[in-house]
């Protein structure tokens, strides 16, 4: 390979005797490079960033999902301030570099600091482009490039009304796309006769329309904007053929132009961008620039892609290492809405040198189209499956001979594989053949070689791990797919998927924390919305999704969204427990384990009437009657009901017994009224519907005749207050609790039991029970939210009782008499 | 010995639940009339291959159903259970006419 040496400037070093780097722009490029010279010549540099923006390093491109609400600025942070301390990182946020002095190699910030470099890296970025119609300078026009504008755009989505967005190229949408979640009307607005057309090919442009269409988007197109209309801010956008559109938010995405002003004031030799050579050296050797703001090789770039290689280079130059400089990119595109798989990449303008091969299936709108010259790959456009865009933009980038793959190529890479020699159906050994350098994870840029030496030297077991040291798949989350192959293929066997980023089942890649955190930032509100949505591959998931799903959309959206009883296991859609003859048991409740002689006697009268074979006390304080016909359940229920009794849920993912012990009023040790209290609770919890069930104890003194320490929330009195314990259960592992918390007064215990349940319900996963939950988050996080943070317990505790005032209905009444489900327990026939 | 086969009505379409099953109680045991999401309509013997679980009773998904007691699997266009578990349910033929459903009975 050939290198370049480095015509190196003289250098003159700080006082500690380093060398002083100042770099001007706090953004994706300039960050990169500094990680990459960190790692390549650690301590060498003083180092000083400026940053016109006030705030840490990010990722740029998760503005979108930002925008959408899927992700909040903590999730995108890429360099947090413990970053900087560490490298020891001077940073000047919100302090842009207003001119560079280059003779006396100083540069000067508007708050008016002078800071002196020996090498100055110029990562500026670009700047958005506004068209200068009338009215473009209206307060409520805005443009889409940091935090502040996604801030802006908040704002005026939070009084709602509509917005128009200038512009039908990948930003354009994906504005379009985060406002129409934040529940605005959108019209987009773009000059072309087809979306995204420097992207896309005249078909997929139009699936894209129909799809986006669908979902609510106004789309026109060929629109030539002529004015933006209002006289103290926007109430409108006219076009050339007189149409107006009436909004009160406009969004300018019509393209970005590198950030050059300062550059040019210093004298650079600068064209469209900062010109620089195949070294990243500015006209002035002691000057690097990085990013979207530079010009290479008559090339100025939009996509991060590239500036992953161009800090490779830049790095090398400042660390003073040989390297073989920058040639140039090839970039792929990736939309990034949630639901829509578009990819496209290279060069798809028709020739006449030029051939393609074109797949459709309308019916799983699917579209491909690859063009192919002299037998290599030279564009790709992937719509409604991508899966295989990463294969496609390698064969491109390596200018792979595909004329023995021509016949299948658009079947992907799994089917050539096959077709070649039997290995590639599995898609462990598609992983497995790729190269090195293919890239897996595209918004972070990380390469296979990267992540399987990371896997190697650093010991890396699982997805979380991977996340964290390589930030492969740590944004969009994509590519989590490739990655769990990957660290399956290198590690074999010794791979267990983590539960934490387990898809929920096979019918999906979503995780369970996914697919919660989207129903809430999408607003789906039912099943077919989230199997839709979040591309589902099964028609109606299974019976390890669907109980989840239902579960998450029940919490997400009380008193909304209407359960569905065809994703409940039948214990819970029957509300009795299914013996393994098929008949039921019931099991009506005991508040706190008390009963009486009226209660005794409707049982009795109950068994005798049904003939019930068994009954028994069970090991939760109450009675089961067992060998119930499925036919009886409604009038043994009825009759239970007449004399007062309820369900006991003892088949529910929901509370089932508060266990109690006498307490005060009749034990001589006992401290406080634990009946009376577990009583309380019961009234209190009963009918909520959690992720697994939950089991509430409550014992009089710490003799814990309740066994309160083996509870999901157990209390045990003293004579000043209460103990809580938390996080304990019997059952396969015994855990005993963890001390939470004591407090003095009854009502203190009622309020902190609904905020825990409230925690448990938000964040567990679905069929976790709090043992692991506790475990896995830490008591730490759980003492946080409920005792450190008094307002934060209390709101849980109300979002708890409001939940609760839709689920207190005893299930039992609604079908004895209220004819609910009733084709649940009656035959469709009798025959022969 | 010849067989016989008699198409006989046990219900309307609609009255079966979509994503669920209802029973018809036979002398020879019961059947579970299956309706997927896409309304296609499937009858297997009540009894899980397993240990004899009510498969009526189970979640239905695409063209299959989870039995109640221990999870297994059955496809429900030919009640074999789904790998890695071994075992059919009795299949039943069964049709739709004019939205009403029927049950092809053997007789000798
Ligand atoms: C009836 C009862 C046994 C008895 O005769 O005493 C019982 C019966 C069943 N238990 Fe239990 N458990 C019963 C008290 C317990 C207890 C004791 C307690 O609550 O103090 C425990 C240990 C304490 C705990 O949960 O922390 C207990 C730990 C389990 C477990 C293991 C849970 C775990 O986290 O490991 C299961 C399995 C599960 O839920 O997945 C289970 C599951 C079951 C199921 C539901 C099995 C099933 O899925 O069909 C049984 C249903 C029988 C039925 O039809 O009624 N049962 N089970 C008890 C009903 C209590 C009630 O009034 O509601
Ligand atoms: C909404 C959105 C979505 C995107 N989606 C994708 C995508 O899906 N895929 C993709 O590949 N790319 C995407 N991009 C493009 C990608 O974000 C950019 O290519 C990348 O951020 C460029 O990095 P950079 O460091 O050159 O510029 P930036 O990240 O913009 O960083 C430049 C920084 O310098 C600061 N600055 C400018 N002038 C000064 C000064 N004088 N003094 C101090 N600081 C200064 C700026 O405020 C800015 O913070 C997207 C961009 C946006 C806005
Ligand atoms: S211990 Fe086992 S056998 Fe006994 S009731 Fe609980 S689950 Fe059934
Ligand atoms: S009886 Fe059906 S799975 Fe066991």
């Amino acid at each position: 390979m050939d290198t370049l040496t480095h015509p190196s400037p003289p250098v003159a070093l700080s006082a500690d005797g380093r060398e002083r780097l100042v770099v001007v722009g706090n953004g994706m490029a300039a960050l990169r490079t500094l990680e990459e010279l960190f790692a390549r010549a650690p301590g060498r540099h003083a180092v000083t960033v400026f940053g016109a923006e006030p705030r840490v390093n990010y990722n740029r491109i998760m503005l979108s999902p930002l925008l959408a609400g899927e992700k909040r600025f903590d999730d995108i942070v890429l360099n947090g301030h413990d970053w900087y301390d560490a490298h020891g990182v001077t940073l000047h946020a919100g302090d842009p570099v207003v001119a560079i002095d280059r003779a006396a190699r100083v540069v000067v910030s508007r708050a008016g600091r002078r800071v002196p470099y020996d090498r100055l890296l110029l990562a500026t970025g670009s700047d958005p482009v506004i068209i200068p119609v009338p009215g473009s300078a209206l307060p409520g026009v805005v443009t889409f490039r940091d935090v502040d504008d996604v801030d802006r755009m908040l704002a005026a989505a939070a009084s709602g009304g509509s917005a128009v967005v200038i512009g039908g190229g990948l930003l354009g949408l994906e504005a379009a796309n985060g406002l129409m979640r934040q529940g605005m009307d959108v019209t987009v607005l773009h000059l072309m006769p087809t979306l995204m057309e420097r992207q896309l090919d005249e078909s997929a442009g139009h699936l894209l329309q129909a799809e986006l269409e669908r979902r609510g988007l106004t789309v026109i197109t060929r629109a030539d904007t002529a004015a933006i209309l209002g006289s103290d801010r926007v109430e409108g956008v006219r076009l050339k053929d007189g149409r107006e559109i009436p909004c009160s938010l406009v969004v300018m995405a019509v393209g970005i132009r590198p950030g050059t002003m300062l550059a040019r004031d210093a004298g650079l030799t600068v064209e469209r961008g900062v010109v620089v050579d195949d070294l990243m050296a500015t006209s002035d050797p002691a000057i690097v620039a990085v990013g979207e703001c530079v010009q290479h090789r008559n090339t100025c770039y939009g996509l991060v892609a590239p500036l992953w290689e161009m800090a490779k280079v830049a790095a090398d130059r400042l660390a003073g290492r040989e390297c073989a400089g920058y040639t140039g990119s090839v970039t792929a595109t990736k939309l990034k809405v949630t639901g829509i798989d578009l990819y496209s990449a290279g060069d798809f303008a028709p020739a006449k040198d030029r051939q393609d091969i074109v797949f459709r299936d309308a019916a799983r709108g699917v579209y491909k189209r690859l063009v192919l010259k002299d037998d290599r790959l030279i564009g790709a456009v992937l719509y409604g499956e991508t899966g295989d865009g990463p294969w496609y933009f390698q064969l491109l980038k390596d200018g792979t001979d595909v004329s023995g793959l021509r016949d299948t190529l658009a079947f992907g890479q799994a089917y050539a594989a096959m077709a070649e020699g039997g290995a590639g159906a599995n898609p462990r050994n598609a992983v497995a053949s790729l190269s090195d350098e293919a890239e897996i994870c595209g918004c972070n840029g990380v390469c296979k070689g990267t992540i399987v030496k990371a896997i190697g030297e650093k010991g890396l077991t699982s997805l979380e791990e991977v996340r964290t040291h390589t930030k492969a798949s740590a944004s969009c989350g994509s590519c989590t797919g490739l990655v769990e192959q990957l660290l399956k293929a290198t590690l074999g066997d010794g791979y267990e998927a983590a539960t934490a980023a387990k898809p929920i089942c096979g019918c999906t890649h979503h995780t369970h924390d996914d697919v919660r955190r989207l129903i809430a930032a999408m607003g789906l509100k039912s099943i077919p919305a989230v199997l839709q949505a979040l591309e589902w591959r099964t028609a109606d998931g299974c019976h390890v999704c669907r109980p989840a799903l239902n579960y998450y959309l029940l919490t997400a959206w009380p008193g909304e969204y209407v359960d569905d009883s065809r994703s409940r296991f039948v214990n819970e859609r029957m509300h009795a427990n299914i013996q393994k003859d098929g008949t039921y048991s019931v099991v009506p409740r005991m508040w706190g384990g008390l009963t009486s002689a009226k209660e005794l006697r409707a049982i009795a009268d109950v068994v005798d009437k049904f003939a019930i074979p068994t009954v028994k006390v069970t090991g939760g304080q109450r009675i089961d009657l067992l060998g119930v016909k499925k036919d009886d359940l409604p009038a043994v229920w009825a009759d239970l009901n007449a004399a007062g009794m309820v369900s006991g849920h003892a088949y529910a993912k929901g509370l089932r017994t508060v266990k109690t012990c006498v307490g005060t009023e009749w034990c001589r040790f006992g401290t406080q009224d634990s009946t009376g209290l577990g009583v309380k609770l019961e009234r209190m919890t009963w009918g909520s519907w959690t992720p697994h069930k939950v089991k509430l104890g409550v014992s009089g003194c710490p003799r814990n005749c309740a066994e309160a320490t083996i509870k999901d929330l157990g209390v045990i009195c003293v004579d000043s207050g209460y103990e809580l314990h938390v996080g304990g259960n019997g059952g396969i592992k015994v855990r005993a609790c963890d001390l939470l918390v004591k407090v003095a007064t009854e009502g203190e215990v009622l309020e902190y039991t609904g905020a825990y349940m409230q925690l448990y319900r938000e964040e567990a996963r679905y069929l976790e029970r709090t043992a692991p939950w506790l475990e896995r988050v830490g008591l730490d996080h759980i003492k946080a939210r409920l005792v450190d943070d008094p307002e934060g317990r209390k709101a849980l505790n109300a979002r708890f009782l409001f939940s609760q005032s839709f689920s207190q209905d005893d299930p039992w009444a609604a079908r004895a008499s209220g004819g609910v489900d009733r084709h649940e327990f009656a035959p469709l026939a009798e025959v022969g | 010995m010849d067989q016989m086969i008699t198409w006989t009505p046990v219900g309307r379409v609609e009255d079966i639940p979509v994503q669920g099953a209802r029973v018809v109680r036979t002398a020879l045991g019961d059947l579970a009339v299956f309706r997927t999401v896409t309304d296609e309509i499937f009858a297997l013997e009540d009894r899980c291959p397993h240990k004899g679980g009510p498969l009526s009773q189970g979640i239905v998904h695409g063209g299959r159903v989870t039995c109640p007691l221990h999870n297994w699997v059955i496809d429900l266009a030919t009640g074999e259970a789904v790998a890695p578990d071994h075992g059919c349910a009795g299949h039943i033929p069964v049709r739709v006419r004019d939205g009403v459903v029927e049950i092809a009975f053997r007789h000798a």
